[in-house]
């Protein structure tokens, strides 16, 4: 994803310049978090609502194979053309031998975080195939030449006026018009000729059932209906964690989908697609890309539970003060941080860390993943895998001797509170990250235990 | 009862107050309370970084400090949770196992074993109830925003108790302060700005004091406050219900 080997800490240092910015952000997610919650209270049986889909998606990951194969058994039977991938770039490759088939160089593709996690973009670019987004949030980004922020909201980091600069610069839209509506209505104009144009589209995939070999692909703005219906070959690219066992699932899952993500009882469009209408090819690829090495992963199995409603985004208020892009990788939030490490552990070590463990995100999961333990839990792994820096280590080692022995331990706290009174330089500068916008505790004449002894011995 | 007194290492260094009014509160409900003298740390700065194993010999030496009591109690949500989720021994995995289910917070300590009906304790103040991430969410001390079920708060419960006192309520109910262990220093931008949005929220509502069950959410709170020469001020819970002002 990014370029550069920035880190978390680094990234979010600087999306923290603009303060102002930072507020927005946090406002603008957290106004989003509240709709969820009122979304949410309108469901008596919300928690219940998410234990099913907890227990309905364990039952998937541990018959994943099964249902895999009676999937694919039920497309082909429905005259769907079926591929496996085992990475990103069996799957970029994949969709490009579609594309040469068909002699296609220009192409149409709606939302697909899976098609973002595999790089599909810059792959078909380097191959000389002009990809249109077709999620308005997804073709902002698009035309930026940057990565969405946001699973569900790609651009939440860009601000209406600059909307209304980019388009000016790409669309020709007229110069300081940032109106919304209007803005949406010159994007439909672009967009439309894309759609009207271009022969085959690339869609993503929500769930697909088991038992009949549908899938859904769900959105607010109908694009994936419409680049899906009026080209000539469908291609839809799903993660393989995606099955649900039978149709009356989704009675489940799409209630809770949208209420999660967006605080709208269901997303505008639900579409289902089957077989192939005539004259028309559709494909399916079916991506494993590390989810059977997750898979494989007792204690982080249950990441791929996800069913990609951002809901852990909105509530974590880390996200809400780094933004998207602080995550370097194609998911970010609380739930990319969990699964980041799996493709590329050196990479995301530092992702794990970029939380509090305030458990929020657990909270809010529809299908009760237990974030925040495993963020934990990859803290251990990394640790044990030796991607924790040198220093930390170190300073690790000295502090558990310190706090294992109690005569060290007292001395040391002695020690602490006298160099914060006689040399409170000595703490108080630039090399201490605490003292840069916080103070330190005035430092008491004697410890709880030295207390303790003159007064209750 | 006997009650190991378990204090938190950055309590007992930087906050004796909060010790001090955490073992008086104890021995005003006739509690039998003990401070092994040897104790340190839980061990879960080490944990949260990455290094649960090395903390091993901590979690030896708590096991070794608290064994035998009928409860061990903790003036923080946070290291009684880490003790609850992480605490093995080595040693005696036994004692280790009933540390785990009889260790308490505070607050959780005196509703829910104590039943504490009466405070007599008065605090005339406009007061903010900062709710500490690991005791709300991980200790249930209070329902949580982003669960559809009744509201309940055991901070709350007993605070009321307390003559004088007026809660105000905040915008954000329970929103993480950023301290976050080491996460205060490693993400220092993130975890200082959402100490601040957390102070702001008291500031707009009028608070005085912040109050809480959690010093070290209460520390980080403290160091932005003071930074800004703000005049409000930070109180653990148990100084309140100890009846100091």
């Amino acid at each position: 994803m990014s370029s550069t080997n920035a880190k978390h800490p680094e990234l979010s240092a600087i999306f923290n310049k603009d303060e102002a910015r930072v507020d927005w952000h946090d406002e603008t997610l957290w106004w989003v978090r509240q709709k969820r919650d009122k979304a949410a209270w309108t469901v008596p049986e919300w928690e219940q609502l998410r234990e099913t889909a907890s227990a309905i998606k364990n039952n998937v990951l541990s018959n994943l194979h099964d249902y895999l194969m009676e999937f694919e058994e039920k497309a082909k039977a429905n005259g769907v053309i079926v591929h496996w991938a085992a990475d990103d770039k069996e799957h970029n490759e994949i969709v490009h031998a579609i594309l040469k088939e068909n002699n296609v160089s220009q192409i149409v593709k709606s939302k697909s975080m899976l098609t973002e996690e595999c790089g599909l973009n810059e792959y078909l670019a380097q191959n000389n195939i002009d990809v249109v987004d077709t999620d308005l949030g997804e073709r902002i980004v698009q035309l930026a030449n940057e990565h969405p922020s946001h699973i569900v909201l790609p651009c939440i980091h860009w601000k209406k006026e600059e909307i209304g600069e980019l388009f000016h610069q790409h669309l020709n839209t007229p110069k300081g018009n940032s109106d919304p509506q209007f803005l949406a209505g010159a994007a439909r104009i672009h967009l439309r000729e894309k759609f009207l144009t271009r022969k085959i589209a690339i869609t993503g995939v929500n769930f697909a059932v088991a038992a009949t070999g549908e899938f859904v692909v769900s959105t607010n703005e109908g694009n994936a209906d419409m680049g899906a219906h009026l080209a000539d070959v469908h291609i839809a690219c799903m993660g393989i964690e995606k099955i649900i066992p039978e149709r009356k699932h989704l009675g489940v899952f799409l209630r809770l989908l949208a209420r999660s993500a967006t605080g709208q009882p269901i997303t505008t469009y639900s579409s289902h697609f089957k077989k192939p209408n005539i004259n028309q090819t559709m494909h399916i690829v079916l991506v494993d890309n590390g989810r059977t090495v997750q898979l494989g992963r007792e204690s982080f199995r249950n990441s791929l539970k996800c069913i990609r409603c951002a809901a852990c985004f909105n509530t974590c208020p880390v996200y809400r003060r780094s933004g998207g892009h602080s995550y370097h990788t194609a998911i970010a939030g609380p739930i990319g941080s969990i699964l980041a490490p799996n493709l590329d552990m050196k990479k995301n070590a530092d992702l794990p860390f970029a939380s509090t463990l305030c458990g929020s995100c657990s909270n809010v999961c529809p299908v009760k993943i237990d974030i925040h333990n495993q963020l934990y839990l990859w803290r251990q792994e990394i640790t044990k895998q030796g991607y924790s820096p040198k220093l930390k280590t170190v300073v690790m080692k000295v502090m558990a001797v310190t706090l294992s022995k109690p005569t060290l331990f007292n001395i040391g706290g002695k020690a602490a509170r006298w160099v914060i009174k006689y040399l409170p330089f000595m703490v108080n500068n630039r090399l201490n990250p605490w003292y840069k916008q916080r103070d330190l505790p005035a430092p008491p004449k004697q410890s709880f235990t030295e207390w303790y002894k003159k007064n209750r011995k | 009862m006997n009650v190991g007194l378990f204090i938190p290492c950055y309590v007992n260094q930087f906050y004796p107050q909060v010790a001090i009014a955490t073992l008086e509160l104890l021995e005003k409900f006739n509690c039998k309370v003990g401070y092994p003298l040897n104790q340190t740390c839980c061990g879960q700065p080490m944990a949260n970084s990455g290094y649960e194993k090395m903390g091993q010999s901590c979690n030896d030496l708590f096991t070794e400090n608290f064994a035998g009591y009928d409860y061990v109690v903790c003036p923080s949500g946070s290291c009684a949770l880490h003790i609850k989720d992480h605490l093995h021994s080595t040693k005696d995995e036994a004692a280790a196992t009933t540390i785990r289910k009889t260790v308490y917070e505070l607050a959780e300590f005196l509703v829910d074993v104590l039943k504490v009906e009466n405070i007599e304790a008065s605090f005339p103040y406009r007061v903010g109830v900062h709710q500490s991430c690991h005791g709300q969410r991980g200790m249930h001390t209070s329902q949580m925003s982003e669960l559809v079920a009744a509201p309940f708060s055991k901070n709350d419960f007993l605070l009321q108790k307390v003559k004088g006192i007026e809660l105000m309520k905040l915008d954000r109910l329970d929103e993480c302060c950023g301290f976050g262990g080491t996460f205060c220093v490693v993400e220092e931008s993130v975890s200082a700005k959402m100490g601040k949005d957390r102070v702001a929220d008291h500031e707009k509502n009028n608070v005085q004091v912040i109050t809480g069950g959690d010093m070290s959410c209460l520390m980080h709170l403290e160091g932005i406050l003071k930074r800004k020469k703000s005049k409000i001020q930070v109180k653990h819970i148990s100084e309140i219900l100890n009846g100091e002002s």
